[in-house]
């Protein structure tokens, strides 16, 4: 039963005007529904909510800002649907377009920071470990729970900004710690060094976690010294595409867990998996949808949205040299900046490079429409993504591959052993 | 026939013919906002229509989105006469607390059992404020 304290009924009655007042009545309602004892503070926020699915989200972002509404903590934005720091056009209809903006707009007016970008930890937004913050985003709720160890559930559209102005969340869920004890152990120890030591495993194995797992908390064992902060971002990203994943653990890595014992909590797993060869095939195979093909209309990667190391990188393999087919970086601002002020955005730009800043073309009309149209990625979240929402088959490949398919203007493979 | 359901979010009286759904669903991606039309083309009720009926879900797939979903719904007029779910969903029904919060006409939620829910497909069902369903 939920028991709120009288300051927060004084604000549900309209004390502190009546936006706080909305926005505590939404939080103790899903408090409610969840059988959540109590509202607990929350030092941040993470607003997904501010993406443009039709006229009554902005309807309700403007009723908020009529209403008086201020974020009380942190909040950072997630994409939305348009491009307005400039880059690769959105095709959106003129209503869609100025609501899309309204809502935008009306966000950044209740002091949300226009981050505009999926991975918040990575633009200077990293809670501390053990507290409790708001997130949304499938991707950066898992990376802030795995990785920095700060507390949140997968806060959907609404209740993420009502957390923000209220300050307060449920309590239930992952901000309770007898909730975050992993119940599976995934051994990876068996795969060759060499595999666990490439990018390109980190996706299909977050792929593989995710529909192993579902909502269930894991640990992983066998990737120490293996994954860097990129890696673990791409395989949460994964995971929590392919399942329900909020939180998973790496046995001496992830903050929560120095070995896979103290992650499980000292009890025996529920299960124990031993990864194969034959399970990463099947995982690998599942993330390419267009089959046996030579065809490569675009190249995208950043999802999530680029790190200014994963464009150094990007940057190294392209190599001075022009690409054939266009290669679509989706990243934020905080990385935009520094490469204009370093001179490098334009030189990319004349290679090839297209930058999609402040949303993504998963998510927002940039790919051109073309009938067939394959879309080559190393990233496992628009593996799963693009076919559905652009039209797009998908290549799943390494991002050296993804950049030598783009320089070639056709698919090219690279040997690797799935072992 | 009468059976009593567990109110989840109140709202008034409820008439409808039942659509029961066979596989969970998730409105992000499943059911067109602007029409209430089912468009997940793997689902097994693909190319029918929400609005208006008695909905009973026998599971939801958790996308964030799905509370923006249901609340365009709501605010373009073809939202579901009334919810049947077999376990609450904080994200789905959210939807219906924001169109409260706004002051639209929000259907009612109740929950009902999944295994209750398949003898009900088709009927013409009302139900009161209190949750009894019956035919008619």
């Amino acid at each position: 039963m939920l028991e709120l304290t009288a300051d927060e009924r004084a604000v549900a009655a309209g004390q502190a005007g009546e936006a706080a007042a909305m926005a505590i009545r939404i939080v103790a309602e899903a408090a409610r529904l969840m059988g959540a004892p109590r509202l607990i503070p929350i030092a941040s926020a993470h607003i997904d909510g501010a993406l443009y699915h039709g006229d009554s989200g902005t309807l309700f972002a403007e009723k908020l800002v009529e209403g008086g509404a201020r974020v009380a903590v942190r909040a950072t934005l997630n994409v939305g649907a348009l491009a307005p720091a400039g880059c690769a056009p959105v095709r959106l209809p003129p209503h869609e377009r100025e609501m899309a903006r309204r809502m935008m707009r009306a966000y950044e007016a209740m002091g949300c920071e226009p981050s505009w970008t999926c991975a918040p930890y990575q633009a200077g937004h990293r809670p501390a470990r053990g507290t409790d913050v708001a997130w949304g985003e499938s991707n950066a709720v898992v990376f802030c729970n795995s990785v920095l160890g700060a507390r949140t559930n997968r806060y959907g559209d609404f209740l993420d900004i009502a957390c923000a102005i209220s300050g307060r969340a449920p309590d239930y869920g992952l901000h309770r710690r007898e909730n975050r004890i992993a119940a599976l152990q995934l051994d990876v120890s068996g795969l060759s060094p060499a595999l666990r030591h490439s990018e390109v495993f980190y996706p299909v194995l977050g792929t593989i976690l995710g529909r192993t797992a579902g909502t269930a908390v894991a640990v992983i064992d066998g990737l120490q010294g293996c994954a860097s902060e990129d890696r673990l971002k791409a395989l949460g990203a994964a995971a929590a595409s392919a399942g329900g994943v909020g939180l998973f653990h790496v046995a001496g890595v992830t903050p929560e867990a120095p070995d896979a014992a103290t992650a499980l909590g000292g009890a025996p797993p529920r299960e124990r998996i031993a990864l194969t060869s034959d399970d990463l095939a099947a995982a690998l195979a599942r993330l390419s949808t267009a089959g046996p093909t030579e065809r490569v209309d675009a190249v995208a990667i950043g999802s999530p949205h680029l790190s200014l190391a994963e464009i150094d990188e990007t940057e190294r393999l392209i190599a001075g040299r022009r690409l054939q087919i266009p290669l679509y970086a989706n990243t934020g601002r905080h990385v935009l900046a520094p490469l204009e002020a370093q001179g490098r955005r334009k030189a990319l730009e004349q290679a090839g490079v297209i930058f999609v800043v402040d949303t993504c073309v998963v998510v927002a009309p940039i790919l051109p429409r073309l009938d067939g149209a394959v879309l080559m990625t190393n990233s496992g979240k628009f593996a799963h993504y693009a076919p559905g929402n652009t039209g797009y088959a998908v290549t799943y490949g390494s991002l050296s591959e993804c950049v030598e398919s783009a320089v070639a203007g056709r698919l090219v493979r690279e040997p690797l052993s799935w072992s | 026939m009468e059976l009593k359901a567990e109110i989840l979010l109140p709202g008034g009286p409820a008439n409808g013919r039942c659509l029961a759904l066979t596989a969970p669903i998730s409105f992000w991606g499943g059911v067109d906002p602007a029409t209430g039309t089912i468009i997940d083309a793997r689902h097994p009720q693909h190319g029918r229509n929400v609005a208006g009926t008695i909905l009973a879900l026998p599971g939801t797939i958790g996308s964030s989105s799905a509370s923006a979903v249901l609340l365009e719904l709501v605010h373009a007029g073809r939202a579901p006469a009334a919810l049947l779910l077999d376990a609450p969903d904080a994200i789905l029904l959210l939807g219906l607390v924001v169109a409260r919060e706004m002051g639209w006409q929000a259907p009612p939620a109740f929950r009902l059992p999944a295994a209750k829910q398949a003898d009900l497909d088709g009927l013409k069902l009302a139900i009161s404020v209190a949750g009894m369903i019956a035919a008619g």
